[in-house]
């Protein structure tokens, strides 16, 4: 039995966006404490919302989040087409979709590359790679300046969006960009094989424990844009019902909420999707999948990273396929589609690099009166420390170091995201 | 000569702005060999206290993070503001004209006590700052150009023109000719007026222009349909913090 004292605390946890300590303290072999503490300073987006006009809302949430920018702004779109009765265009579906995979694309090739790859190599961080593995730099560069100027195309720039709006967009591709982002995707298609190639060298930590994952799934497609929210415990809600789902309540030592559905935590993010939606991958990305060993009912947190890499697979071979369509229906120019009414509730949920995101807002005569954002990152933390009290006593016998670069590694694996999880919602609402 | 040390710290922000440095790297992988960069969390676990240039991103929002911007300035040569957060208090201001006891209790309802906050301020209001990179976020060629100027042992230039004369020189079609409303006439330009050509509105996320005159800016907009709330709303997307200290000094805004 083992009986060792070991204290952990990383103070502004790296390579992660925002700010997060780890704090894990054994005393005699027994777990004292074993926290993710969120410090990085409340955000209000919420209340900042209240009593301005409509259309501000997805201007003003995508500064929520430089990673997934797009997935807010998307995500508020959604919430506040539901409250006013407006059904966009098939074009602008197809073109929000196109958009969203620039994101994915994105922040899941930082992430690979930037984030968790060093853990692998043994380096601190992709700049000594630069010297050490340039080919491996020069190809993450490549890869994320295409997903950059898909959005860029699309909607002006990733961060932040520019031409989202309520009902659809304010500029439109041309048919040249389309052709060239085209090429430029088939082009890119040896270095998602190259990607994979590398994710099958990386020595994944072996470490499993079942949890609930929970995702947006749709019959028709790999869901990224609404949907309804599902479980791998069973049981489907309508986004409307996300609240009975995320079950929010707040702990001392995080500026972020935790959540928890049918157990004391659930997980959300690629590996949820995969879990719950890897029937409806493209063939490719179901290869990758094989390839690097990623099966469904997968319970390794750390193979989360692998389940982005799937996503890489499928939202390249898929951002073909949707500029396929579009350009077959030839790119009109739109005016937004006007709103239906003025007051009303609606709710939006997308499936943002990390996992399922929800908006919701009430609008009364053109001006948002309630507003509730519920992060990915947040509904992640409670189980990142269930999955941290499972893993500490594991790894006891190893030094003191190891065990933080494991924590560390664990946590990183989820990809948090924690300047996004920290405005997080109102109690009372109306 | 010796590469100057850079480093990178955020305070409230989304990190936006850093990641879009990131970005720049792609069009300028040069950059690494001109200067050595010691800190940057988001990015890497290397972290070095010794540096010459420090480039913060983020408002100062909780009285937690004064010590550390002392700190900083201590040990930096050139503290550069980079993007809107830093430079206006960005988006985080805009709760400054809320009550802030109001604002924590929506959010965190009756454990409003355990977060502290105050005020969102731009960090020049804590410590003393050499230039700006402006924008929500920052552009990436400014951010590229501000750092060759500075290797070049000279202080990045912002142009005190409105963005109107970036649209113009771009051949735009003026958004308000589109029925839109546009606060480019009393913004700050370099930003190649990305926002009209994309077919919204500028919401001044680069800050006013030296001698902005708002009084006839809210005329226009309340001739293209925009009533007192609206256009409140319009000019505190980025403005919250430069229009109340105008306010205070006395000056219409």
């Amino acid at each position: 039995m083992t009986v060792k004292t070991v204290k952990v605390d990383v103070h502004h946890l790296t390579r992660v966006e925002g700010h997060g300590n780890i704090v894990v303290d054994v005393q005699k072999g027994e777990l004292k404490q074993c926290e993710l503490q969120i410090v990085e300073t409340p955000r209000f987006f919420e209340a900042m919302l209240r009593g301005r006009p409509y259309g501000d809302s997805s201007t003003i949430t995508s500064r929520i989040c430089g990673i997934c920018a797009v997935g807010h702004a998307t995500t508020s779109l959604r919430a506040t087409e539901t409250a006013l009765g407006i059904e966009p265009t098939q074009q602008t579906v197809l073109l929000r979709k196109l958009n969203f995979y620039g994101e994915i694309l994105d922040s899941h090739i930082l992430h690979a590359y930037m984030l968790i790859a060093p853990d692998f190599l043994g380096v601190g961080s992709v700049i000594p790679l630069a010297k050490s593995a340039p080919d491996v730099v020069l190809r993450a560069l490549r890869m994320k300046k295409l997903s950059g100027d898909l959005c860029a195309v699309i909607c002006g720039r990733h961060t932040h969006p520019i031409a989202m709006t309520v009902g659809g967009f304010t500029h439109f591709p041309t048919t040249e960009e389309l052709y060239s982002l085209r090429e430029r995707l088939e082009a890119m298609l040896t270095d998602v094989t190259a990607t994979v190639e590398l994710y099958q060298t990386l020595p994944i930590p072996d470490f499993e424990r079942d949890t609930e994952y929970i995702a947006l799934r749709k019959d028709s497609e790999y869901s990224f844009i609404d949907g309804t929210i599902a479980s791998t415990d069973g049981g489907t809600w309508p986004v409307s019902q996300y609240r009975d789902v995320t079950n929010e309540y707040l702990v001392p030592h995080s500026s972020a909420k935790h959540t928890a559905n049918q157990r004391q935590s659930y997980m959300v993010g690629a590996l949820a999707r995969f879990n719950v939606n890897h029937d409806k991958l493209h063939p490719q990305a179901r290869a990758a999948a094989d390839a690097m060993g990623l099966k469904p009912g997968c319970t390794n947190p750390y193979m989360n990273t692998v389940a982005q890499v799937v996503e890489i697979a499928h939202a390249t071979y898929d951002s073909i396929t949707l500029i396929d369509k579009l350009l077959e229906h030839g790119i009109q120019w739109e005016e937004p589609v006007a709103p239906a009414r003025l007051s009303g509730e609606g709710t939006g949920a997308c499936e943002v690099p990390r996992g399922i995101l929800f908006h919701n807002y009430v609008i009364e005569d053109g001006y948002v009166v309630g507003a509730n954002c519920i992060i990915p990152t947040g509904q992640n933390l409670a189980n990142i420390e269930a999955d941290m009290r499972a893993l500490v006593p594991q790894i006891l016998d190893r030094s003191r170091e190891d065990i933080t670069l494991a924590l560390e590694m664990l946590v990183r694996a989820y990809d948090p995201c924690i300047s996004c999880s920290t405005h997080m919602l109102n109690v009372a609402f109306e | 000569m010796a590469k100057p040390k850079i480093a990178f710290f955020e305070f409230t922000s989304c990190e936006g702005c850093q990641l879009t440095v990131v970005d720049s790297l792609q069009d300028h992988p040069e950059l690494l060999d001109a200067v050595d960069i010691v800190q940057f969390r988001e990015a890497m676990s290397e972290k070095g206290e010794d540096y010459q240039i420090a480039f913060i991103e983020g408002s100062c929002s909780r009285p937690g993070d004064e010590a550390k911007l002392m700190e900083i300035r201590e040990k930096a040569d050139l503290v550069i503001a980079l993007g809107a957060c830093a430079h206006l208090g960005g988006v985080n201001a805009i709760r400054n004209r809320m009550p802030l006891e109001d604002v924590r209790k929506y959010v965190y309802g009756d454990k409003a006590e355990w977060y502290a906050t105050y005020p969102a301020r731009p960090i020049s209001a804590v410590i003393p700052i050499d230039a700006v990179i402006p924008g929500c976020p920052i552009d990436r060629n400014e951010f590229i150009r501000a750092v060759t100027y500075l290797l070049q042992g000279r202080l990045p230039y912002i142009p005190d023109n409105p963005v109107c004369i970036d649209c113009k020189l771009k051949g735009n079609v003026c958004v308000y000719q589109r029925g839109m409303t546009c606060l480019g006439p009393i913004t700050l330009a370099g930003c190649d007026a990305i926002c009209p050509t994309y077919g919204e509105g500028c919401d001044g996320c680069r800050g006013l222009i030296s001698a902005p005159n708002i009084p006839a800016l809210r005329t226009v907009l309340a001739e293209h349909g925009m009533n007192e709330t609206d256009i409140e709303a319009k000019m505190t997307v980025f403005l919250t913090y430069q229009r109340m200290e105008l306010e205070a000094a006395g000056h219409d805004s």
